[in-house]
């Protein structure tokens, strides 16, 4: 029992591999290039034999590494070899994939349990776990979409994806321009500006602050993104629209954190700072304003996601002849629909890249906070 | 002493702010509806005074944008006074909305409770799952949903499921995470006492954990049901403007009836300020049984 518990993906994974020997081939029969019975043999070896050695009590770097290289190199020999063969996936095939995933899985298992020595190393493992469970969303993807030969309308594979994404480069990047350089960015700016700017005015004065934070609780509850239909209609088609929606979008979250985050200073410090006879603007500026940062900071990232859905759901009411919402909702009518995804793949990567300046960003001013010392 | 205080400090400030906004909005509203008014006198060869003049901005029926008072007026109007089943009757609208919303609501919640019970417990998943969750909010998920529900209309699934899955996706996130938070909330002397008990892992889940957790639940389910209404308006703008507040925005859009989208906007936004309420006190009322005390 306790052998088995040390690798229960090792065991399943076994199992599996004996379940597929005996629904043997992986393809079904008409299948015009079927696998060659060296290939077979290979993935099988590779899979049983690692599945053999997760259970061995060797080191977890050398163990992680060879269920690493094994679970990539069968599944990559799996997906090449249904090239060609799309749809004729038996049950087989997908037994062997998940057996290959089941092996990924206890990589990340063993990765998860060792505590890197040095920061480089712990760094490196920090990007490496997640990034495995990334690539086998895709290699599932895939081998599903493949495998059992779906339609490209309703879900193309990401390989198709990437190729897309790759032929296109000019269209997208054209459209990023519109709606990333153009709208998003000029709109989050003024948002931010304003709200931080308005939130300074509530704090100076008390009666404008206990009137404005309720009303702004309640407004960053409500669905802003309805406004999109309104800015179109007054300020055209082109990008003033979008970036209009923004600043209305990214303006109350700034809001209500700034305001929130000017009173975290504590009593005693700003006792301390009336000691030193410093003013309102000193204060302000010296001690509750970077004791606001991470508030502040909070309601960067918060803007940074609704900035982007704002300016594209804005261009589903109306737009040039470029842009990212305009692309996925033509493509769409047009059923491109590997278009469609390769746009979502250069937003999603935009948002991530938008996400992860803010938060660097973040590191380098409120390195003082708790929250990134550490330790 | 503590009524007045109430008055003081509370509601004279929203009341007064609250004012400001309309009175700003009047002028606007006399300000953008205005050339196109006197455009429209000159045509017609009128000279009307001032005060004429200002009534006539107040009261045009495709106005940039609307006086709040009409506003106001066409809400009452196809809020109360037209049959609820009609095509025309905010209620109805608000209904198709409303159930795609909770629908979602209820789904993105369980997946998100899942999701932090499984990060909770399995190591592995806490490593390689957490970063990509919250890398999922940064995909701008509104722009996807109109594919969404085209692909999955390909495929027969057609009416409340595909908003409800946008909804889904949009609120599982702030229950994900602020469960994980819950979860993980007890202290390490509180775990160290239910280990002198003896407790089971599962005891320790429901005894310790799940109790914990609770205030944490709710308050990321105000932010996850405010979410999943957003959800479902965008996920029924490209439905072909059929049923439900989105649609209502389209088709105003469509034929420039702006006081009809500013109603709409009005519904939906009624719609997240009750949610929300019903959600915070739900979680008053689980509080207090729960016996905790006001804060």
């Amino acid at each position: 029992m306790t052998v088995f518990l040390r690798s229960w993906q090792g065991a399943v994974a076994l199992i599996l591999c004996l379940a597929a020997f005996a629904s043997l081939p992986l393809l079904a029969a008409d299948a015009p290039a079927p696998f060659g019975t060296g290939t077979l043999l290979l993935i099988f070896l590779m899979i049983a034999g690692t599945a053999l050695i997760s259970f061995a009590g060797i080191s977890p770097s050398l163990l992680s590494t060879i269920l690493f290289v094994v679970a990539h190199l069968a599944a990559w020999l799996l997906l090449a070899g249904i090239a060609g063969n799309e749809g004729k996936a038996t049950l087989a095939f997908f037994l062997m994939v998940t057996a290959s995933w089941l092996i990924a899985w206890r990589c990340v298992a063993v990765l998860s349990g060792i505590h890197a020595k040095s920061a480089a190393g712990s760094t490196f493992l920090r990007l490496l776990i997640p990034a495995i469970f990334g690539a086998w969303i895709l290699i599932i993807w895939e081998a599903i979409t493949r495998g059992f030969g779906i339609p490209f309308i309703l879900l193309p594979p990401p390989s198709a994806i990437g190729a897309r994404l790759a032929g296109s480069v000019p269209i997208l990047w054209a459209d990023v321009q519109q709606t990333i350089f153009k709208a998003v960015l000029f709109g989050y700016v003024v948002g931010c500006a304003s709200g931080f700017v308005v939130a300074i005015l509530a704090d100076r004065f008390a009666f404008l602050r206990r009137g404005l934070i309720p009303i702004g609780n309640m407004v960053s509850a409500l669905p802003i993104i309805g406004v999109a239909p309104i800015m179109v209609m007054w300020f055209g088609f082109d990008w003033q629209s979008k970036a209009a929606v923004v600043i209305v979008m990214t303006f109350f979250p700034m809001l209500v954190n700034t305001v929130v985050g000017l009173t975290a200073s504590g009593a005693m410090e700003r006792d301390l700072m009336r000691s030193y006879a410093s003013g309102y603007w000193q204060t302000l500026a010296k001690l509750r304003l970077p004791a606001a940062m991470p508030f502040i900071f909070n309601a960067l990232k918060i803007n940074s996601t609704l900035a982007l859905i704002g300016a594209i759901v804005a261009e589903f009411f109306g737009t040039p002849i470029v842009g990212m919402g305009f692309r996925i909702s033509t493509e769409i009518g047009r059923m491109n629909v590997d278009m469609v995804w390769a746009e979502i793949a250069v937003a999603a990567l935009t948002g991530s890249v938008f996400y992860g300046v803010v938060a660097l960003a973040e590191r380098a001013t409120t390195f003082w906070h708790p929250s990134n010392r550490g330790g | 002493m503590q009524k007045e205080r109430l008055l003081q400090h509370r509601i004279l400030p929203v009341v007064t702010v609250l004012l400001v906004i309309i009175a700003i909005w009047y002028v606007a509203a006399y300000v953008m509806n205005s050339p196109f008014q006197r455009d429209l006198d000159r045509r017609g060869n009128v000279t009307s005074t001032a005060m004429e003049f200002f009534q006539k901005t107040m009261a045009q029926p495709k106005p940039v944008l609307p006086a709040p008072h009409q506003v106001v007026s066409n809400v009452f109007e196809n809020t109360f006074l037209r049959s609820v089943s009609s095509n025309r009757s905010l209620v109805y609208h608000g209904w198709v909305t409303l159930s795609s919303t909770v629908a979602g609501f209820t789904m993105g919640t369980l997946l998100g409770i899942l999701i932090a019970v499984g990060i909770v417990h399995v190591k592995a998943l806490d490593r390689s799952l957490m970063p990509w969750i919250i890398a999922s909010q940064t995909v701008p998920i509104l722009a996807v949903a109109p594919m969404v529900i085209v692909v999955l209309g390909a495929v027969n699934i057609t009416g409340l499921l595909p908003k409800a899955l946008i909804s889904t996706y949009l609120s599982f996130f702030p229950v994900a995470v602020g469960m994980v938070k819950g979860l993980r909330s007890p202290e390490l002397i509180q775990l160290d006492l239910m280990r002198t008990y003896h407790a089971s892992a599962g005891q320790t889940f429901w005894k310790l954990r799940v109790p914990a957790s609770i205030p944490f639940l709710f308050t990321s389910m105000k932010v996850a049901i405010a979410a999943s209404l957003v959800g479902a308006i965008v996920g029924e703008l490209p439905t072909g403007a059929v049923a439900g507040i989105g649609s209502k925005l389209l088709a105003g859009a469509y034929y420039s009836q702006t006081i009809d989208i500013w109603a709409a906007l009005i519904a939906g936004s009624v719609l997240a300020a009750l949610l929300v309420t019903i959600v915070g006190i739900v979680g008053k009322i689980v509080d207090r049984s729960m016996g905790g005390r006001l804060a």
